[in-house]
């Protein structure tokens, strides 16, 4: 019998009040109104635990990482209790052919029932080997669990776009998993790594409400990636303002004025970083004192050199859309941005260089 | 047949493969052959993936690299930062302000304490904790041990019991999750229920604590994984009371906040890991198999620099040195831009050289692509059943110092600092062994270390302390400075530069080399720590530290090889590291088809 996550919960010893609790927290977590909390208490008594199965191809661990991070839910919880976590080798206790008969197993018991989570990708240089698992390439492992999953999470921008080892020249042909995954859906949650709270938030949702987020044209969850990290910045005044660092550890610097001088990537990059923040909401990139170098948008280790400031910067546009961005992207533009605007700040900016404060 | 370093190789006895070798970092494979009496008498490892990412960072900004580099492991994440920001500023004699060292030294040290931890918990503590057993445990002598080992104060009966409840029921529903198909039962596990319960406990309440560790790096670099490093310094300015200081990046709020995890994160360690790790030691002083080169071989380049730009021993917190040929008493200096001293062979590496009789030195590396199985491997490419160690068998490349193959990790560390006579290593080694009643010849052994790594948590949660107060200190006296700019700009470097970063990652001794021509990368070369530890054979056939750490070692049941991946383990892999070197001209080739 496989058992809901409320009764799991309650089998353990957690109380109805706590259990409401971590539904209330759950669902602001998400960002949804109080309201939803019933909603998503509703759907933990009723439903089953979800098997997951993880998969590493080319990556750095980062993605497991940041997950184990996450405050709300406690990854315990997650892991634990929310769903199943059936599969993954960095913490699961068998090794070798006790690990992978539980691949198969899955595929046979839960058929078109369990979440494929990705992290990394697969290499299609030297016909596919330069990532074996169990004897067997990568890619074989990896569509053939696609094969019979529900749909495919690619955590972080190894599986979303490729990321580092796929920048220029792409030496081992690393590849996003949608390019070779073509029949289930793939849920991208990129990031270098994405924040844990935001992939504890995309798999709370996916089981709380039993339907995939909306995602936009590039297939990322709008919860999460619809606005850009410049859009909702506590810089932000001081870019409007023309106050910006003009090198390290200077006036502006210790002031914590707009870092869009020193190549700053926030203006062009979709995340959660200046608003759900990291790590429990302690800070982010730039909020630490360095420019935001845009690790969840498509190819961002080719639109360097990092400490170069972007060329063409729309004071205004909040709502520009990741869909139009992404367009330009894929146009080819390395660096468009909702070009319609007249880049007033930054004209501003060039104008007043002098214009930053400075300690007293 | 008897390697140069001394182990009989045997491969006549049945082949046991374990692949994935789980709970580390990246993809390993383990091959071994066990005799009629089920010990080990051959051992070969094999890194099964590769990435490449030297040849990704050729033409582009030095500047950048630590971003590229720090990709290379998300696990030790920002050692391999700090490591290339060194190289960088050897190669263009960039001197940084001693804040940004002190800084450094705090970021550095919350990743060695999160890392250790995390390392011994989730990834290793499962080799010696049977988790099904902590079921038979009475919650009361459970209790009673806690109480008896720690002052930690989650120890009652009801806790105790409400946790074991919780389990029995969780093992009840037949999910298991990452407990699935576990060696549970296993005669090589030895700790009593209690003990096991116990242990269970402090998994999970790691796992919930760790997370908060890691929070200095938040504070410091922005984000945890892969925070955010600075060529010159570091990004987080400083200001205490001046105008804007809400916003700054470091204010009277953050360094509280640091301070407060730092003093959390010692009582944490001395709390709960420390006893644990005697707990468990002392069940298990009787299993001290997987000693390997670490009675022999050990290298380190050291860490944590007390004076800012002083990469020498007089500054270094936990000494630089070699021990080669078992002379424990004489620790060799290293140099790590000696042609002579450490150098990469490929003769066993899917890599091609010239000449493959000889190593070459990073500065002088070369890496081109050679995936090819040996005459005597079994399967193809498609599903690999046996590899052939006669062969080449490994994405990993051979380092060597002078020829020696190495071990490097936290042992390593306090072996070479033990024997060049570091007061509060001696003092910290001593008292444990005293407290086990074992002789120090129990270091070199499995549980050795993992012992080692546990005390260098807690040195390092001390230092962390102590490193945060000397950042106060420093403010105190007037210097606000976090980085140095006069050589930010490429038009100040000169037209052609090479420079060396070390460090030492958790894992063991990590080198980057950098050279910079016209302001761009020209070479960029890594030896990282489970290289040098998770090595294939030389030339000469000397075996690596993974492979020579399983000789001898008996197993209950080859079917069920808990003590090879319990050693394995105890050097804590990253293959994600090991694997990342690429050719400079290594454009492939065919490519796979897909649907």
């Amino acid at each position: 019998m496989v058992e809901t996550f409320y009764g799991l919960l309650r089998r353990q010893g957690v109380s109805r009040r706590s259990f409401t609790k971590f539904c209330s927290l759950t669902a602001a977590s998400m960002g949804l109104a109080p309201a939803f909390a019933s909603k998503v208490a509703h759907a933990m008594e009723t439903k089953p635990r979800v098997p997951v199965i993880w998969l590493h191809g080319l990556e750095c661990t980062c993605c497991s990482e940041s997950f184990i991070r996450s405050a709300h839910p406690l990854a315990k919880d997650v892991v634990l209790s929310m769903l199943s976590l059936d599969y993954d080798d960095t913490i699961m206790a068998a090794s070798g052919h006790q690990a992978e008969a539980i691949l198969e197993e899955t595929r046979q018991k839960y058929k078109g029932k369990y979440i494929l989570a990705v992290e990394g990708n697969p290499s299609l240089s030297e016909d596919g080997n330069y990532c074996i698992v169990g004897g067997r390439r990568f890619v074989d492992q990896l569509t053939d669990m696609a094969s019979d999953a529900m749909a495919c999470i690619a955590w972080g921008s190894c599986a979303s776009w490729g990321c580092v080892q796929a920048a220029k020249p792409n030496p081992t042909m690393a590849t996003p998993i949608d390019q070779v995954i073509r029949d289930k859906p793939v849920i991208k949650v990129p990031g270098c790594p994405p924040i844990a709270e935001v992939m504890t938030g995309v798999v709370s949702y996916i089981l709380t409400f039993d339907r995939l987020p909306e995602l936009d044209r590039q297939g990322r969850p709008k919860m999460f990636y619809s606005q850009r990290i410049h859009d909702k910045c506590y810089r932000r005044p001081h870019f409007d303002a023309g106050q910006f660092v003009e090198a390290w550890d200077d006036p502006g610097a210790r002031q914590g004025y707009c870092l869009y001088k020193m190549g700053c990537r926030g203006p062009t990059t979709y995340n959660a970083c200046s608003t759900t923040r990291w790590n429990g909401g302690v800070s982010f990139p730039i909020q630490s004192g360095h420019g935001c170098i845009g690790c969840s948008e498509k190819d961002f280790w080719d639109n360097g050199p990092f400490y170069e400031r972007l060329a063409n910067v729309s004071g205004w546009g909040v709502e520009g859309t990741a869909d139009s961005i992404g367009v330009k992207v894929l146009g080819g533009v390395a660096v468009g941005l909702a070009g319609h605007a007249a880049a007033s700040a930054l004209k501003s900016a060039a104008s007043k260089p002098e214009q930053h404060g400075g300690e007293k | 047949m008897k390697t140069p370093n001394g182990y009989e190789l045997d491969s006549s006895g049945k082949r046991v493969v374990v692949d994935p070798v789980t709970r580390i970092e990246g993809h390993l494979r383990v091959e071994v052959n066990v005799d009629d009496k089920n010990v080990i008498r051959n051992a070969v490892s094999t890194g099964t993936m590769w990435r490449g990412l030297e040849i990704i960072l050729k033409g582009r900004d030095p500047r950048d690299a630590w971003a590229f580099t720090e990709r290379i492991c998300g696990v030790c994440t920002g050692t391999h930062a700090l490591t290339s920001v060194r190289a960088v500023e050897d190669a263009l004699d960039i001197k940084i302000p001693n804040n940004a060292n002190t800084i450094r030294n705090i970021i550095h040290h919350t990743l060695y304490v999160h890392d250790h931890l995390v390392h011994f918990y989730h990834l290793h503590a499962l080799d010696w904790v049977d988790v099904v057993s902590a079921l038979k445990a009475d919650p009361k002598a459970t209790s009673e041990l806690a109480m008896s080992i720690s002052p930690w104060p989650k120890a009652s009966v009801g806790y105790f019991r409400d946790l074991q409840n919780r389990l029995k029921k969780f093992v009840g529903s037949g999910q298991l999750g990452p407990f699935k198909n576990g060696y549970w039962g296993h005669p090589a596990y030895k700790l009593p229920p209690e003990a096991n319960l116990m242990a269970v406990a402090h998994y999970l309440e790691a796992l919930d604590f760790q997370k908060d560790i890691v929070k200095i790096q938040t504070v410091l670099g922005g984000k945890n994984p892969h925070p955010n490093w600075l060529v010159g310094g570091v990004p987080c300015a400083i200001n205490l009371d001046g105008d804007g200081a809400t916003g700054a990046a470091i204010n009277m709020e953050r360094l509280n906040l640091i301070g407060s995890i730092a003093q959390q994160t010692l009582e944490f360690v001395e709390q709960v890991y420390i006893p644990d790790l005697k707990a468990v030691a002392s069940f298990y002083k009787d299993w001290l198999y997987g000693g390997g080169l670490s009675s022999q071989s050990l290298l380190a380049y050291g860490e944590f620099p007390e004076y800012a730009n002083d990469y020498s021993n007089k500054s270094l917190a936990l000494p630089r040195g070699a021990i080669i040929n078992g002379k424990l008493t004489e620790v060799h200096e290293v140099d790590l831009k000696d042609l002579q001293q450490i150098q990469e062979f490929v003769t066993h590496s899917w890599y091609k050289y010239p000449d493959e009789t000889k190593g070459l030195h990073p500065f002088e590396g070369v890496t081109e692509p050679n995936f090819v199985l040996g005459p005597n491997a079994k399967g193809d490419k498609k599903r690999i059943e046996q590899l052939d160690e006669g062969a080449k068998y490994s994405f990993v490349k051979a380092p060597r110092w002078k020829g020696h193959a190495m071990e490097v990790g936290p042992l390593a560390r306090f072996v070479v600092a033990y024997f060049s006579g570091h007061e509060g290593v001696k003092e910290l080694v001593d008292s444990t062994l005293k407290d086990l009643g074992v002789p120090i010849t129990a270091l070199f052994s499995t549980l050795g270390r993992t012992a080692a790594r546990g005390l260098e948590c807690l040195w390092s949660a001390k230092e962390l302390v102590r490193n945060h107060q000397k950042l106060i200190a420093s403010i105190k006296a007037g210097d606000r400075a976090t980085a140095t700019t006069d050589k930010w700009e490429p038009s100040k470097w000169p037209a052609s530069a090479k420079g060396a970063g070390f460090s030492e990652a958790p894992r063991g001794a990590l080198g980057h080399w950098v050279h910079i021509e016209h302001g761009k990368i020209a070479n960029y070369q890594a030896v990282v720590p489970t290289t040098w530890n998770g090595s294939p054979r030389d030339p000469a056939g000397n075996i690596g530290a993974f492979e020579a750490s399983l000789m001898n070692t008996p197993m209950a049941d080859p079917e069920q090889p808990l003590e090879i991946i319990r050693t394995i383990h105890s050097f804590d892999p990253c293959l994600a590291c090991a694997t990342h070197v690429m050719s400079p001209d290594g454009q492939e080739l065919a490519k796979v088809t897909v649907k």
